[in-house]
């Protein structure tokens, strides 16, 4: 066991850790950008950002998506839920301002009480940042499971920029010790500063956001320099992944990041969802690496760079063992919850996220 | 408030968790501690795999206080494969109508909040049509 | 064993309806003024009131001690009898235990609801509250959906042709047109039933009795009790039974069979004597189509599955082999909630002493008369008797 640190800005657990079990979660329901378009911009559907979103239906929220992606985490892990000792949840739309979601999910899944059990909030990085926590219970051999997931049920101002992507899903991660991983976990970094870029304030309905400020100087330095700190210390270099995820709050910003940091389209594929389901913000990164678990081969290195406004963007090197492919299809892969598709227009969706003024 | 009546379901509600009886293996929805086949003390509890088809189903269109917001909805009789017939909504139809004999599976989702917008938020099980790889 | 004949010696009713200006104890004050004046004036030591939803539609419990002072008749035993939507039969039935004991001489029975005190979404939450509140209601169950729940399956099972029930509602609103008390008396035709949207499939407006106000009274003693020169043909209550079934829909073994509908109706046979031909009039619980069906088939005149047959041949009609919901039943005479039973227990008397009019059933003798609570969860059935 590992007694003195390297010194180095890396994150790397004691004991090596990594993923037992992954489950993603989208709701079933599609807004197009064009009907956003339609009824704010007189249809114009040039430079639309994505195709379409996801939305949640009236019965669901945080916690049910949660739940459903934790549950086809555990499919896949095959462990027994009382092991747990952690459930923490990502994300920016928890159904309650105070009482904890995952104190839910813990209780219906089967972890609760023997559990640690917390809300984390980071804007769209607060799954990955669940993920760095578990990261270190498992790592410092204090606790041999944790639950790390990250979802929302985003919500933009009506005919505001991002009610184009502002979507719905997620995913969830049991993380344990890398003997029993689908895909060990080598290494995180994470970079952030104060950087305002987007926020919500108390009571606030829909969050407020910086324009063009959210790009340079927010969403590309952070995630960039996350992407390229943790290549550089752990000595790698873009052609080292097979795989590429970045955080997409819509189908250009991760194209770029990629770009600017010598990836290739192809390497991040499986993992660009944004165009077809949208922005699911603390689900974004990390359901782009369900996807792109769901068709990865042992030995295939995965480099993944979430962002969080506020800012702050985690950097995780992972490679894929053996044991995905007996487990990835014990559960519902990524695709399945996106080809099951119903269309709405704009007046559901208005009623499906309470934008209907009732009184 | 009505806190403790919910609070005292969660394991039912989430996890569509009943009893089996140790004397005749009958599986109990929802749990009762007396075994409706044998009559015998049963209090072993079981958890059910929530999958099950359509026995019965109706769309209300005029709802009672507390699931006004969410009509017209979808409730059924559904026959779980361990036995038992369990009351809950239909969800995520989509462009299916239900049928007689449709398979589906339980999944946790609101089921109303108690009271106003102020209210707990209420989570149980419900029924959608069993989703299949694509 | 009861060596004496209890007598239904007043009956009194409002008409059902929407009763804006009249408060539930001034409803039930008219049908119990009624009632004794048509009794000749018996003095009643006992007071049951049947009543299913008063707590929440009027925020008033405690409804016997409130009419036994509002009716004048401070200082009688009183209370309230609960038993869903059969609250009224269930009522009479304590009345007729209270007289056949011998514990009382006189007792009054009235049956009171007042649906209109509450007004959209609340009222369907107070309804649901008759299911199981734990496994039914919460997930937005409410007494209508059980009701389509058990038509579906009913349906389905015994492959019913589209507009199967058609003929109970039909003929229910053919007989209210001569019933003074009833809300609606206006017959309608298969067209306006088969054009009706569904409210809740496979159940549209015309299978679902309407809920409305209403209190009807009963005066009940024994038979030497009766004051001299008693104006009307002496009608006996012959049998009082209350049978039970399983409280949610989901748990019952045999979803599409009324068990505690059977129990009580063969029960009150037995005790009286009476074989099913010897029946002359069948006051069912038509709250939903789907439940006449189910209950001629529990009673036994029609085998399972084919209750709905009667309706179709015409059976049920006042000139048929088995006249059915003869002054309009739930559908068009109205759904007054926990007054059902008395009202029927009302209905039946004035077919026994001939007194019903246009819908008058030549030589009726004998009455039966049931109402449910839930989904027949509670069978009350009682049979009526002309005494010659």
């Amino acid at each position: 066991m590992t007694t003195t640190r390297p010194n180095t800005k890396l994150l790397i657990p004691a004991k090596p850790v990594g993923i037992i079990g992954y489950g993603a979660y989208v709701p079933r329901y599609r807004l197009p950008a064009r009907e956003v378009a339609r009824v704010w911009v007189g249809g114009r559907t040039s430079g639309l950002p994505i195709k379409e979103k996801a939305v949640p239906g009236l019965d669901e929220d945080v916690v049910t998506m949660s739940l459903e992606a934790v549950r086809n985490a555990l499919k896949r892990a095959g462990i027994d839920p009382a092991e747990i000792r952690a459930v923490w949840i990502g994300s920016e739309s928890h159904p309650y301002a105070v009482k904890p979601t995952s104190t839910i999910v813990a209780e219906a899944i089967g972890a609760a009480p023997h559990v640690q059990a917390a809300d984390m909030e980071f804007a769209c990085k607060a799954g990955t940042e669940a993920m760095v926590m578990a990261m270190g219970l498992i790592g410092s051999g204090m606790a041999r499971y944790a639950v790390a997931a990250g979802l929302d049920t985003a919500q933009g101002k009506p005919g505001d920029a991002l009610e184009y992507t502002a979507a719905a899903g997620g995913a969830a991660f049991i993380i344990g010790p890398a003997e029993e991983s689908l895909a060990t976990i080598n290494a995180s970094y994470s970079f952030v500063t104060d950087t305002p870029d987007f926020w919500r304030r108390e009571y606030q309905r829909y969050p407020e956001h910086g324009n063009r400020f959210t790009g340079e100087p927010a969403y590309f330095k952070h995630s960039t320099t996350a992407g390229k700190t943790l290549m550089e210390e752990m000595g790698t270099k873009p052609a080292d992944y097979k795989w590429a995820i970045f955080h997409q709050p819509n189908t250009k910003f991760p194209q770029r990041t990629a770009s600017l940091l010598g990836f290739t389209p192809e390497q991040i594929k499986p993992g660009l969802l944004s165009p077809v389901i949208g922005n699911t913000y603390a689900g974004a990164a990390i359901i782009g690496l369900t996807a792109t678990l769901d068709i990865a081969q042992p030995g295939d290195r995965i480099l993944m760079v979430s962002f969080g406004s506020g800012a702050g963007s985690d950097a995780f090197d992972i490679t894929v063992t053996e044991k995905l492919l007996e487990r990835r299809d014990k559960a519902l892969k990524t695709q399945d919850y996106i080809a099951r598709r119903t269309e709405i227009d704009y007046a559901t969706y208005s009623r499906f996220r309470g934008k209907i003024a009732m009184k | 408030m009505e806190i403790p009546r919910h609070w005292r379901l969660n394991q039912q509600r989430y996890g569509l968790v009943g009893e089996v009886c140790p004397h005749c293996d009958t599986k109990i929805f929802p749990p009762r501690d007396i075994c409706p086949a044998c009559g015998q003390d049963a209090k072993t509890t079981f958890a059910f795999s929530g999958r099950g088809a359509v026995f019965s189903f109706t769309t209300i269109y005029e709802a009672p206080t507390g699931f006004d917001e969410t009509a017209p909805y979808t409730v059924a009789l559904v026959k779980l494969e361990e036995g038992p017939l369990v009351t809950a909504q239909l969800t995520d139809l989509g462009e299916a109508h239900p049928e007689i004999g449709m398979p589906v599976e339980m999944v946790t989702r609101r089921l109303r909040s108690d009271g106003d917008e102020r209210g707990m938020l209420i989570y149980g099980y419900k029924f959608r049509p069993v989703l299949k790889p694509a | 064993m009861i060596m004496t004949d209890i007598i239904v010696a007043g009956i009194g009713q409002t008409v059902v309806g929407e009763h804006w200006d009249a408060s539930l104890r001034t409803l039930a004050l008219q049908a119990i003024q009624a009632a004794t004046q048509d009794s000749g004036g018996l003095k009643p030591q006992v007071l049951y009131v049947g009543n299913m939803l008063a707590s929440s539609l009027s925020r008033q419990a405690h409804l016997g001690a409130l009419l036994a002072d509002y009716a004048g008749l401070t200082g009688i035993e009183a209370s309230t009898v609960e038993a869903g939507g059969a609250s009224g039969g269930a009522a009479l039935r304590q009345g007729y235990l209270a007289v056949s004991s011998g514990l009382a001489d006189v007792a009054l029975v009235v049956g009171v609801e007042k649906f209109t005190d509450v007004i959209g979404p609340d009222l369907e939450a107070a309804l649901a509250s008759q299911t199981d509140s734990d496994y039914e209601s919460v997930h937005g169950m409410t007494l209508t959906s059980q009701a389509a729940l058990l038509a579906n399956r009913y349906i389905y099972e015994n492959q019913i042709p589209a507009g199967g029930l058609a003929n109970f509602p039909l003929t229910a609103h053919a007989n209210g047109v001569g019933n003074k008390f009833a809300m609606y008396r206006r017959a309608i035709g298969l067209d306006v039933y088969t054009k009706a949207e569904p409210v809740c499939e496979p159940l549209n407006i015309y299978d679902i009795a309407p809920n409305a106000d209403g209190a009807a009274a009963l005066v009940l003693t024994r038979r030497e009790l009766l004051p001299n020169g008693f104006p009307h043909p002496v009608v006996r209550l012959a049998a009082s039974t209350i049978a039970s079934d399983t409280f949610a829909l989901a748990e019952r073994g045999d979803m599409l069979w009324f068990g505690a509908a059977q129990a009580s109706i063969l029960q009150a046979l037995q005790k009286a004597g009476f074989t099913l031909d010897q029946v002359d009039l069948f006051e069912y619980y038509d709250l939903f189509s789907i439940f006449a069906a189910m209950s001629l088939e529990a009673a036994g005149f029609a085998g399972r599955g084919k209750g709905w047959e009667l309706a179709r041949d015409g059976a049920i009609a006042l000139t048929g082999q088995l006249p059915c919901a003869t002054l309009g039943g739930l559908k068009a005479r109205g759904n007054p909630g926990g007054a059902t039973g008395v009202y029927q227990a009302v209905e039946a008397t004035a077919q026994l002493r001939g007194q019903a009019g246009q819908n008058q059933i030549e030589g009726a003798r004998l009455a039966l008369i049931q109402c449910l609570g839930g989904p027949a969860s509670i069978a009350v059935t009682h049979i009526l008797e002309t005494m010659l």
